[in-house]
């Protein structure tokens, strides 16, 4: 029982080192392909540089590598903390890690040697997905396990959304993923024609829903409070923004499908599940930036917190721009356009990047015992993130538009105006901005990577004895 | 409609969309109902890692109201728009029926000014500048992906401005070619010429007849298959067969390139060259403003002005 008195930090430890590891990979990858659409000749030629192969490769690293290690770390962090007990067991914790890091380093592997099943987020060859599905598995095992033997009786906030987002990315991968494997590296789809691009976009959808908004909205409701040293503004509205959000967003899928030969019904439904969702969306924005009332002068001397509330910022921006595309006369316009790629990231550098890089400057000094090393060098990493997401997203809204535009412009003979090529001649400059967007982002990125590097340099791995739940219960 | 297979599935949609707007109703509503004025602000009863407590705090009015404009505008939409399974909504709108009024509407506007070049034979189309700024307006958008902006082609799509037809040049089979599509087949040939020693043969024969420098005792070989084989559609001299779309083996164009290594892999694994049909995709007056203007590539502007 000695084991049981302490959390356990070493799985939180290394999904938190590998969080920044996986966040300099990818977004390096994506500065590259960024680079590569404003000048073609950086493929150099040469098939495993190229756009259509490492495109993925950027998409996996930093979301299932950035992302989900970010989730790993936190959500194991935060239900050990608001369950007051150690994790249900250490091994398959141990195994969600090592078999975690597997996976992205056999994408890395393989999306490069063009291995893939061509379905955007789910690109990995079926080999990978079993282990995904037996990684996940075991993930849902310990994370259940915890709050089973939890000891205090209400489930904190946080872990619903954490445990959504396990439930629903379980079911979301192997239902997409199902395939009839033709050979040890290559499959077909389950589905077929319409019903396979359904499948792909109610995944798609939720991907952003479950794994980038759901999971990430669990550790907003933990890190944020913990460094306003502030209470949650509002239980009530918790409670309905989730109930609200979880239902809603696994409708949301056929907005990626509008104009096409999906039935009319569908594309309906999901427009109008779409905008239902604003307002659950925004209710967890509202429940973060008002936790700091009566404490906003925190904003001005603390760096870490002013990340995490720009990014709840960023998730209400962006998740008002998401429904808005969704309703079918903008999405004309917006709908294959660059607007679509500035959008995404909106929501990921903004929100998913930031409050995970947020949560990672409260976590890791508190993983090692110390002091974070610089608060000068958050700030620095503050402004340089900022300033490269308003340059990613405001020049990919005017390129996005200006495209739209382009593709629809038709002469007094009704011919069309613009030939394609001209409108990917015409995105030059906007290329170019950002590209340089994404890298300010990285170099935030390496700032902070840099600042932990010097947290934790010779610490010593701490350990936490867990305390006793608050006598209320 | 034919996307339910039986009524069950037509209430697998409806009962769970308005369950669902129904659901959001009631809890919005429930949980907006009034705090005891001394509990509002209050902390909740429960604490966890030592400090962390909710707020008991009503769900602010704006974003209420905000809620229930999109659950109402939601209901709205369903019954007007297709959403609820199999009900067609009280517009009857579709988006089949949305595409072809549009399309109406520009066959209305823009059809008379086809119409009239569409009267008028292709050589005089060519000749008229409007009509050729059109037809290249057409040619960018729907022929330039394959055969170029400036119509000079790429490997395995021909170019359009070198005057050498695989099927011919004159006005009408070019509209043919356009309206109709072509398929060029070119077998393959590395059984019946005995591998690859054969195949360089045949590779030395045609290239002599362009006129390069080659093993003439190879050229020689070959030319004795080449006479059995590909006599019958690229003829005697080499020249081809516009008829059948056989090119013209004695110039130097080749579209499939024209090096030792790509005549060989052309003889040995045969070619297929596909232009697709454009009769439905288009319609037959913009395809015969695109064979004016395809015309007008190769016949060159002080030609067509005369």
């Amino acid at each position: 029982m000695a084991d049981q008195q302490t959390y356990n930090y070493k799985v939180v430890r290394q999904f938190s080192i590998m969080t920044l590891v996986w966040a300099i990979v990818g977004m390096t990858v994506g500065v590259l392909i960024a680079a590569q659409l404003a000048w073609p000749a950086l493929n150099f030629d040469i098939p495993w540089l190229t756009f259509g192969r490492l495109r993925p490769l950027h998409t996996n690293a930093v979301i299932f590598g950035f992302g989900g290690s970010a989730l790993f770390a936190t959500s194991y962090y935060v239900v050990q903390r608001t369950c007051h007990v150690r994790l249900l067991s250490d091994t398959l914790a141990a195994a969600t890690f090592w078999g975690w890091q597997l996976i992205i380093v056999l994408a890395a592997l393989t999306l490069p040697l063009g291995l893939t099943q061509s379905k955007e987020y789910a690109e990995l060859i079926w080999p990978i997905d079993v282990l995904i599905t037996v990684v996940w598995v075991i993930y849902a095992l310990v994370f259940f396990g915890t709050i089973m033997k939890r000891r205090v009786r209400h489930i904190y906030v946080a872990n619903w959304f954490f445990g959504a987002y396990i439930i629903t990315v379980a079911i979301l991968h192997i239902f997409n993923s199902a395939a009839v494997p033709t050979s040890f590296l290559h499959s077909y789809s389950a589905y077929a024609g319409v019903q396979d691009a359904m499948v792909q976009w109610w995944y798609g959808h939720n991907a952003v829903g479950f794994f980038l908004t759901a999971g990430f909205l669990g550790m907003m409701y933990y890190f944020v409070p913990k460094q306003a040293n502030r209470p949650v503004y509002s239980y009530r509205l918790s409670v309905v923004h989730f109930w609200a959000l979880i239902f809603t967003y696994i409708w949301a899928g056929p907005h990626h499908l509008h104009y096409t030969a999906l039935p009319d019904w569908t594309q309906s439904l999901g427009m109008i599940m779409s905008l239902i969702l604003l307002a659950p969306s925004w209710g967890g924005m509202i429940n973060g930036i008002m936790t700091l009332s009566g404490a906003w002068e925190k904003l001005r001397t603390d760096p870490v917190l002013r990340l995490l509330i720009v990014s709840i910022s960023f998730y209400g921006m962006s998740t008002f721009e998401g429904p808005m595309m969704a309703i079918k006369t903008v999405n004309a316009l917006s709908h294959y356009t660059d607007w679509t790629i500035g959008h995404v990231h909106s929501g990921a550098l903004g929100w998913v990047a930031l409050v995970s890089m947020g949560s990672m400057y409260y976590l890791i000094p508190r993983l090692f015992n110390r002091e974070l090393y610089s608060l000068k060098l958050v700030e620095a990493h503050f402004w340089t993130a900022t300033i490269g997401i308003v340059l990613y997203i405001s020049s990919m809204w005017v390129a996005g538009i200006m495209q739209g535009l382009m593709w629809r412009a038709t002469n007094g003979d009704g011919t069309l105006t613009y030939s394609f090529v001209e409108s990917v001649q015409a995105m030059h400059p906007y290329y170019i901005v950002r590209f340089m967007g994404g890298v300010f982002f990285l170099l935030g990125s390496i700032v902070m990577a840099w600042n932990i590097w010097k947290t934790i340099a010779g610490a010593k791995p701490a350990t936490a004895t867990i305390p006793a739940p608050a006598a209320a219960h | 409609m034919a996307d339910f297979t039986s009524s069950f599935w037509n209430w697998f949609i409806i009962i769970p969309t308005v369950g669902g707007i129904i659901a959001c109703f009631l809890l919005i509503r429930w949980l907006s109902t009034a705090i005891k004025p001394e509990d509002e602000g209050k902390e909740m009863d429960h604490v966890w890692d030592g400090d962390l407590v909710e707020l008991n705090n009503p769900l602010p009015r704006w974003w209420l109201n905000m809620f229930y404009i999109t659950l109402y505008f939601s209901i709205g939409y369903l019954a007007l728009y297709p959403g609820l399974g199999t009900f067609k909504g009280l517009l009857e709108w579709t988006s089949t029926g949305q595409y072809e009024r549009e399309i109406d509407i520009a066959d209305a506007k823009y059809g008379p000014l086809f119409k009239k070049f569409q009267e008028m034979p292709i050589v005089a189309v060519a000749a008229d500048p409007e009509a050729r700024r059109m037809g290249e307006r057409l040619f960018v958008n729907y022929c330039a992906t394959c055969h170029g902006s400036d119509a000079r082609g790429a490997r395995g799509f021909p170019n359009l401005r070198d005057n050498d037809w695989l099927y011919g040049g004159d006005p009408d089979v070019i509209q043919q070619t356009i309206l109709e599509g072509r398929n060029g087949v070119m077998p393959a040939w590395a059984d019946a010429l005995g591998g690859d020693a054969g195949v360089a043969d045949v590779t030395e024969f045609v290239f002599s007849l362009s006129g390069r420098d080659v093993d003439q005792a190879a050229a020689a070989r070959g030319g004795e298959k080449y006479q059995m084989l590909c006599v019958a559609c690229h003829g005697a001299d080499g020249t081809g067969n516009q008829a059948l779309g056989a090119p013209n083996l004695a110039d130097s164009i080749w579209l499939y390139g024209g090096s030792s290594k790509q005549v060989m892999e052309t003889i040995a694994k045969g070619r297929i060259g596909v232009m697709p049909p454009h009769r439905d995709f288009l319609g037959e007056d913009k395809v015969h403003l695109l064979a004016a203007y395809v015309y007008s590539l190769s016949t060159g502007q002080e030609a067509l002005e005369e």
